[in-house]
């Protein structure tokens, strides 16, 4: 799955986009967050407050409990601040 | 999307009067149009600024903009919306945003017009970052704009 990054999260984590293929437990956006955490520490600065973040699967708002079976493209950033 | 919705993400300025002409063109049963402007202030938190830069997501940002458009097209009688939301770099005085929509009569074009721009600022994926003088930083979301789009959930 493609997984994309905005704003400082994007910033923090040096890049705007990556495929990964995350282990077959990790099912739910916070299990993708642990996991990715666990990958290096610009990650780990990106969440280091997960309760902030805010994510979508497929141009979707999800909360962190979503499933993240099926997704094609899942996306982390900061609260909107547009308008 | 419903006949008459049109929703643009673009680092061009947009005509204000072009855009309210476009959504009333050849038609009798309009009766209201509420235009809502954003315009880019000169400080921010009594801190002034240079700058404004606005990053989306491409993509997510229209397709949630087309998503509560459709809810305001069948929560109030509207004739029509048109949402412009600027991207990329915009100093102080220059337009941001646009929601204009229109009606048969003002209450549903005034209120349809504030619980899109509600939404807006707090669910569509935008990101402002601030140029000042002692650098850049990302502006922080506010909860009274958290608190200004739930409102429209209670009633």
């Amino acid at each position: 799955m493609k997984l994309k990054y905005f704003a400082w999260v994007r910033e923090r984590i040096g890049k705007p986009e990556e495929t990964i293929e995350p282990p077959p437990g990790v099912k739910t956006v916070e299990e993708l967050i642990t996991w990715l955490v666990a990958r290096g520490e610009t990650y780990a600065h990106a969440f280091e407050t997960p309760r902030v973040i805010r994510a979508a699967i497929d141009h979707a708002h999800v909360k962190q409990d979503a499933a993240i079976a099926g997704a094609r493209e899942i996306a982390f950033f900061p609260p909107m601040t547009g308008g | 999307m419903t006949e008459n919705v049109t929703i643009r993400v673009q680092e061009s300025d947009f005509d204000i009067a072009r855009e309210i002409s476009a959504l009333t063109a050849g038609r009798s049963d309009i009766g209201a149009v509420v235009s809502f402007t954003g315009i880019c202030r000169g400080s921010e938190d009594d801190a002034s600024i240079a700058a404004l830069t606005l990053e989306h997501y491409p993509g997510m940002a229209e397709a949630e903009i087309g998503r509560h458009a459709e809810t305001a097209m069948s929560r109030w009688e509207l004739s029509g919306i048109r949402v412009i939301h600027r991207i990329g770099r915009i100093t102080p005085g220059e337009n941001i945003v646009l929601v204009v929509t229109a009606s048969k009569h003002r209450q549903a074009a005034f209120e349809a017009a504030e619980f899109l721009m509600d939404y807006l600022k707090s669910n569509a994926p935008f990101w402002k970052r601030v140029e000042a003088a002692d650098g850049a930083s990302w502006i922080e979301a506010r909860d009274h704009d958290d608190a200004a789009a739930a409102r429209w959930t209670k009633s």
